[in-house]
């Protein structure tokens, strides 16, 4: 059984200007200890997504529907109660920004130990054994000695890891992870990277990689969904994905990718701007940037169509068969010349 | 944290020399004859000079100044009253604990006040409370001391007999000619004047009380603080308050120590004879020395108040504590 399965999700945001959609029907299901990779571009709704999930958003300015299935059970029908003794214990989440995610004015060990009490029956003694532990489990040289220490003694990179503990500490089944290396330098990113791999290993959890890198999604994902104005526009394993892309919006952020070797020409992007989610486009989301637009996109939004490359490979396009491939094979060509140049 | 302390050290000597001078100069500038009206209505010119010698009135003003120093760095006095030629060391020891009766009395309302409102206001915005506790705002914010203590005496003394008009009772029992004293007489009497200070100070700190928490409540830990399973309860008293209420204290550490220097209108109000009346009167008798000396002991209470604040704010705010 799936470890999370999520179906027609959508979430409105009541603003003064009026409703926006920031995501308008989503499904995926993640099955237990594989990573699903979400990208797309700020905007997206990927994030929003997972803060639905978790149910985070305040319910007062949003309006969540569709059905959130943890574990057979209905998170947006759970009450506030069981939604928090779920959060943190089966569904552990760990944000951008390290640097502002931990209470300043409480010690890591303090911060570590709540995430402790509040779901196991321990003593605060035992806590900050556990936290001690787990500490060390994110490579945290002293562990002993460094759980005294607050926030501001610790540098980016390490205050990731002390989050991604304190997501661990309850050992959940998911660990929802929404862009935990955008803040961070590129070594410090690969050492996260690595980290999680390695407690994934270890520990077995389902991971969902929310990123706008898809560097990031090549190294840790099983499978990968790729989100634009609030809908997964593709989703696949991530081998398949790479092998052939079946849309343009998925064409542009591969075209997109800086390569080392290019003879440092100006990198491809994709013109334009994400859509008003206040306003959206009619029919496909992206026909206002697509370089391949037909009428038809401007009517109807394409469904989540199978592709005839890899299992469970969906995207949404009003292309036919034969001008998605020949274009994809045009589109490779020019990216791999680059790369022999 | 020597080295703290050091620089507050001369930072205090700095202030209260900028304090004391300016204060001379002031006196020195206004056209008052302090001599003519400490020697009293029918005094002859050579009265007057007389007194004027006595008093050191005919010296330049920097040795007047340079006397007050030195009695106050090598006797500690603030010399003696040109009026009533009581020592002002002993003025202000009778004065001072009325206006600190009133001052930390009506802190203690204001912030049980505002502090609660603040907090509920900030988790309900646009709610009935909020919308009425902003509108409460506005009038303790434009409303003037004057206005809000006479309106408070009038009504709810004068009219409804519920609370003394005026006057002030000591917390002590005893004491020769003393009409009324004790516990309960002096909260009765103080009263009015600490809902004054509460209308007054509220107003200010309900904003502040709730844009601290309302800016708190958006920040990313908060989010991980929910996200982690922490109940409503737990994610406002552990994360949000301690965070929020760090400005509060640096602004009531400034407050406390301006208002021990005199809170003028609140205690001519109500004739409560504190530092606020006594410097008014001083005033009206150029009384340098009772002068000097409240201002003196304000700028004591600033610099005392503020070094209190500073290592609070260390001690709740581990980012800087000194290591």
């Amino acid at each position: 059984m799936a470890a999370l399965e999520v179906t027609d999700l959508a979430t409105r945001f009541r603003t003064d200007d009026g409703i926006v959609r920031a995501v308008a029907g989503v499904s995926f299901s993640l099955d237990k200890g594989r990573t699903l990779g979400v990208v797309g571009e700020s905007g997206s709704g990927k994030s929003v997504t997972f803060l639905s999930v978790m149910g985070l958003l305040d319910p007062r300015q949003s309006d969540v529907t569709g059905s959130v299935l943890l574990d057979g059970e209905e998170m947006l029908k759970a009450s506030k109660s069981r939604l928090q003794q779920i959060r943190g214990s089966k569904i552990g989440m760990i944000f951008q920004d390290p640097m502002t995610s931990l209470n300043p004015v409480k010690s890591i060990g303090w911060q570590l130990e709540e995430a402790a009490l509040i779901h196991q029956d321990i003593t605060r003694k035992e806590a900050r054994q556990r936290a001690i532990e787990i500490l060390k489990q994110v490579e945290i040289p002293r562990s002993d000695q460094r759980v005294n220490d607050y926030p501001h003694q610790f540098s980016g990179g390490m205050r990731q890891r002390v989050m991604i503990a304190m997501a661990l500490i309850n050992n959940p089944e998911i660990l929802i992870a929404d862009e935990p290396t955008t803040a961070l330098d590129v070594t410090t990113q690969a050492q996260i990277l690595r980290l999680m791999k390695r407690l994934q290993d270890e520990y077995g959890m389902a991971i969902v990689m929310i990123t706008h890198d898809l560097g990031v999604v090549a190294e840790l994902a099983d499978d990968v969904a790729v989100m634009y104005g609030g809908r997964i526009v593709e989703q696949a394993q991530v081998d398949d994905l790479f092998a052939k892309p079946e849309m343009p919006y998925t064409w542009g952020l591969l075209g997109s990718l800086p390569r080392l070797n290019s003879s440092g020409g100006r990198l491809e992007q994709i013109p334009g701007q994400p859509p008003s989610l206040l306003h959206p486009p009619s029919g496909c989301p992206f026909n206002p940037r697509c370089e391949f637009v037909m009428d038809i996109c401007r009517q109807e939004l394409p469904p989540l169509d199978l592709s005839t490359v890899g299992v469970e490979h969906r995207f949404r396009c009003h292309l036919d068969d034969e001008a998605r491939a020949r274009i994809w094979e045009q589109k490779r060509a020019a990216l791999v010349s680059a790369d022999a140049a | 944290m020597t080295q703290f302390l050091i620089r507050r050290i001369f930072w205090a000597i700095f202030l209260f020399l900028v304090a004391t001078i300016i204060t001379y100069l002031i006196f020195w500038v206004i056209p008052a004859d302090p001599a003519a009206l400490a020697a009293g209505k029918s005094a002859t010119p050579a009265d007057v000079a007389r007194v004027r010698h006595y008093l050191h009135l005919d010296e330049p003003i920097w040795r007047q100044y340079l006397r007050f120093l030195w009695n106050l760095v090598g006797h500690q006095q603030l010399g003696n009253s040109f009026v009533t030629r009581q020592s002002v060391n002993h003025i202000i020891g009778q004065d001072a604990p009325v206006t600190a009766s009133l001052v930390f009395g009506g802190a203690i309302f204001w912030l049980s006040l505002s502090i609660p409102v603040g907090i509920l206001s900030a988790l309900r915005p646009r709610s009935i409370l909020d919308r009425v506790s902003m509108s409460f705002v506005l009038v303790g914010i434009s409303a003037h001391p004057v206005w809000i203590g006479l309106i408070l005496s009038y009504l709810i003394g004068y009219r409804l007999h519920i609370t003394p008009i005026v006057g002030y009772c000591n917390f002590f029992p005893g004491g020769i000619g003393v009409q009324c004293s004790g516990p309960v007489q002096w909260a009765y009497h103080l009263l009015l004047p600490w809902i004054t200070f509460m209308i007054l100070f509220a107003a200010l700190y309900v904003r502040l009380v709730r844009a601290n928490v309302m800016e708190t409540m958006s920040e990313d830990y908060v989010r991980t603080a929910r996200a982690k399973g922490a109940s409503e309860s737990r994610v406002m008293i552990q994360h949000v308050l301690r965070n929020s209420l760090l400005p509060v204290v640096t602004i009531l550490g400034m407050d406390l120590g301006l208002a021990l220097g005199g809170a003028i209108f609140t205690e001519s109000i109500f004739n409560l004879p504190g530092l606020g009346h006594e410097v008014i009167n001083a005033y009206n008798t150029a009384d340098l020395p009772t002068i000097t000396g409240i201002v003196v002991f304000a700028t004591v209470c600033v610099i005392v108040f503020n070094f209190i604040v500073d290592v609070t704010y260390g001690f709740l705010d581990p980012r800087i504590r000194p290591s």
